[in-house]
């Protein structure tokens, strides 16, 4: 049964991950669609309005792959971490409770508003819309990151005489401190994503000499998001989660960085492969006191290395974690340089014509995507080998009965049928980015009149 | 609180019935009472504003399900693993069919997208039936608490069932013939000319099929599940849930003769609302009944989350639902009337 646990884990990371890729589009693009409806209704300006309507119809195909790949990972609760599920169902089932009940029926009851009326119910009714799209889809981020918190962070529990947890204060749960950095890192994160998008779109009109207007608007939109999006990543929310990590779950922060043994003064390993025969950085760059310098506000403070810890309580993919990690810095820092070049060419009025700036924005478009992975890998590597942090480790949750063949078969399964609608996704919205914004336009008004 | 909990969880199930079964139905009898384009459009545009927000009723009552009884939730979803992934397939590829079936004009496209629509709406409303019969029928809860079972062995129930016997095949049937109906009587209402002609005729002679086939699954119950009648000896008054049930069965059979749209599908969702009603009043207090001994079963008592918890939960239930209900109403009385052919809205992409 040991590879069931395998299994079940590269099942759960599979959907999951495969799932994220669309809301960390939706949830970013609901603010910018919100902006758009905004300044369409008190501007008068029509032109934001056919904006919105095409980033509306790349919203619509978005969130339909993310709902249906969404159901997969609370049915998952059950189906294959049934232990987990039985032993602090009674904290998270509140958290999931309350995204059914206050967060989707809010997004799909004004999805079919936003989608199908806007002729029926006028602009008014449709800017409220697409706010009540926003709120709906940040509130579902904020129980997701809630429940995701409290497997870090586990607050507001007492264990019960049979072994369950039970939740004793829903504030408490609601106001975890772990929340305070990692939920506006996330969602900034998935402004992130649409805004890179956004501006990627725009760079391919332009540079393909096409919808000129819905260029320009595309490429400021997206790259002012962008650019603020980037800097507040790393500065406040970034350096908090990170400082965060250091406090409540040292092991992981040593891990992150590739600090093997304690040291005074720590510095920042920048590039380096992490060698787990010689615990040590291989072909390392390191920046001397800089680690102890962010985390502890003091060159010469101590940080704690791997070797301070238990070895069974490291997270049981060092490498992988330490990549993931650097990954996620790294792009981090490259989204600041690209938005930042392209902020000063936009405010010089010349962005449009700086032909290799637009390149670069237009093939940045995937690395936010591969950003916010690696940053949830970082996360949910991070927590290892913890499923609930000091609670309950990741190989007790499984589900008792269901036997490594069936977990492999149904993995197998999900890759195959994600493999299939990942093509499809990027066929669908290809085809509506090359239809372009115009052309449906005129087609609806064409249907209209018929 | 536990008690309840139940009936909230129950009637947060059978509210997803009704509601996405219509969309089901829609999908069991779409290709055939939908046959050129420009009707197969008009149809999947009766239901394209709500099935989404239908579906959500699903999770919902799954997220509270997992919030009131953790160990029923850990011990039926790992229990019934192979099935609820081939679910979690079917609902993905059934909402993807939704989604992209308009993106092209190309008729190959359109007609390869209607297929997978309609065979995973009818795939989907035979598992749901089988779902509700295993639930009777009970499942092998060891003294842990937890099960698994095969597709089938048998197919006789007895203490080591599969998830298909010839008794939840039975069910299953009957849960595609009931949305069937369901869907057809939803058509007619929203619908004209040859449409609604043939969406009427389906549920015309879905009825009979619906007859019989509750008479059967009626007649079995002594077989399967005599511990279900325990509930109705004690508290007669429950025997007002099958009969509500019957007087909708009678009640959509003169309706249908007098072509009444709007009553024939109130109808048939009091239909489904007794039906499922019926049965949770029977399986009341069990949550999963054991078939190797009784003394494994899941119930309320012993599955619950803690009362604190369960308390807790239901100050923002009420909020959150009255919500809800508030959304649900809007949407549907904005949607409501006969549907027209599209002209090109955002569906089309």
């Amino acid at each position: 049964m040991a590879s069931a646990v395998l299994y079940d884990r590269l099942q759960f990371a599979l959907t999951a991950t495969f799932h994220y890729l669309f809301p960390q589009l939706t949830m970013g693009l609901a603010l910018l669609l919100v902006y758009f409806k905004s300044r369409a209704l008190w501007g008068q300006d029509e032109h934001y309005n056919r904006v919105a309507r095409f980033w509306t119809r790349i919203f619509a195909i978005t969130f339909a792959f993310g709902v249906v790949t969404g159901i997969p990972l609370e049915f998952q609760f059950g189906t294959n971490w049934a232990r987990f599920a039985n032993y602090a169902g009674g904290v998270i089932g509140q958290t999931l409770g309350m995204e059914g009940l206050f967060a989707f029926f809010l997004e799909s009851s004004f999805l079919g508003i936003l989608l199908f009326g806007e002729e029926k119910f006028g602009p008014r009714a449709h800017w409220f819309a697409a706010l009540m799209l926003l709120i709906g889809s940040w509130l579902s981020g904020y129980f997701i990151i809630v429940t995701n918190a409290w497997m870090q962070h586990p607050v507001a529990y007492t264990v019960a005489a049979n072994g369950t947890l039970h939740v004793t204060s829903l504030w408490a749960l609601l106001t975890n401190e772990w929340l305070v950095w990692q939920y506006p890192h996330n969602m900034i994160a998935s402004v992130a994503t649409s805004a890179f998008v956004m501006a990627a779109v725009g760079a391919y009109y332009q540079l393909s000499g096409v919808h000129a207007a819905y260029a320009r608007t595309f490429l400021s939109t997206g790259v002012v998001a962008a650019a603020t999006a980037s800097l507040l990543l790393i500065f406040p929310t970034g350096h908090g989660a990170g400082r965060q990590v250091f406090a409540s779950q040292p092991v992981t922060g040593a891990a992150f960085e590739g600090v093997f043994h304690t040291e005074d003064g720590a510095g920042i390993v920048l590039v380096g492969q992490p060698n787990m025969e010689t615990l040590t950085i291989d072909n390392s760059l390191t920046v001397p006191w800089v680690l102890s310098l962010l985390v502890y506000q003091h060159a010469k403070a101590e940080v704690k290395g791997l070797d301070a810890f238990p070895r069974d309580t490291w997270p049981d993919n060092v490498p992988l974690l330490y990549y993931a990690y650097h990954v996620m810095i790294g792009l981090g820092t490259i989204f600041v340089a690209i938005t930042l070049a392209a902020l000063f060419m936009l405010w010089r009025r010349r962005l449009s014509q700086t032909t290799w700036l637009l390149w670069v924005l237009m093939l940045s478009a995937p690395f936010p995507y591969i950003a916010n992975t690696a940053g949830w890998m970082t996360a949910e590597l991070g927590r290892q080998p913890w499923l609930v942090y000091g609670l309950l480790r990741t190989s007790e949750g499984t589900s008792p009965l269901v036997s490594s063949g069936n977990a492999l078969f149904t993995l197998l399964g999900f890759l195959g049928l994600y493999a299939l609608l990942g093509l499809l996704f990027l066929f669908a919205v290809f085809h509506t980015i090359h239809k372009g914004p115009g052309d449906a336009e005129q087609s609806r008004q064409a249907g209209g009149a018929a | 609180m536990e008690t309840l909990w139940f009936a909230i969880v129950a009637l947060m199930l059978a509210v997803y019935v009704v509601l996405d079964g219509f969309d089901f139905g829609t999908g069991i009898v779409y290709l055939f009472v939908a046959r050129t384009d420009a009707e197969r459009r008009t149809v999947l545009h009766a239901i394209e504003p709500v099935w989404d927000g239908n579906e959500v009723w699903l999770i919902a009552g799954g997220g509270l399900l997992f919030l009131a009884f953790p160990r029923a939730y850990a011990a039926g979803f790992s229990g019934f693993y192979l099935a609820l992934i081939m679910v979690l397939w079917l609902l993905i590829l059934r909402g993807v069919s939704l989604g992209l079936r308009s993106h092209l004009e190309s008729p190959l496209w359109r007609e390869f997208w209607d297929k997978v629509f309609a065979l995973a709406s009818l795939l989907l409303a035979v598992v749901f039936g089988a779902a509700l019969g295993n639930l009777i029928r009970g499942v092998p809860l060891n003294a842990e608490g937890y099960f698994f079972t095969a597709f089938w062995t048998d197919f006789r129930p007895g203490p080591a069932p599969g998830i298909l016997d010839w008794y939840t095949v039975l069910m299953g049937v009957e849960g595609a013939a009931v949305l069937t109906v369901h869907g057809a009587s939803y058509l007619a209402m929203k619908t004209v000319d040859e449409v609604q002609r043939r969406a009427r005729l389906v549920a015309e002679l879905g009825l009979w099929v619906i007859a019989a086939l509750t008479v059967a699954a009626i007649l079995a119950i002594p077989v399967i599940q005599p511990g279900l009648r325990r509930n109705y000896d004690a508290h007669p008054i429950g025997y007002l849930l099958p009969l509500i049930a019957l007087g909708a069965l009678a009640g959509l059979f003169y309706c249908r003769r007098r072509q009444q749209d709007i009553a024939a599908f109130l109808a048939s969702s009091l239909l489904i609302l007794g039906l499922l009603g019926s049965t949770a009043w029977g399986l009341f207090p069990n949550l999963l009944i054991s078939s190797v001994d009784p003394a494994y079963s899941l119930t309320v008592a012993n599955a619950a989350a803690s009362p604190a918890g369960l308390r807790a939960a239901f100050a923002w239930f009420i909020v959150g639902f009255s919500l809800v209900v508030a959304y649900s109403l809007y949407i549907y009385r904005s949607f409501w009337g006969k549907v027209e052919a599209p002209s090109g809205d955002y569906g089309e992409y």
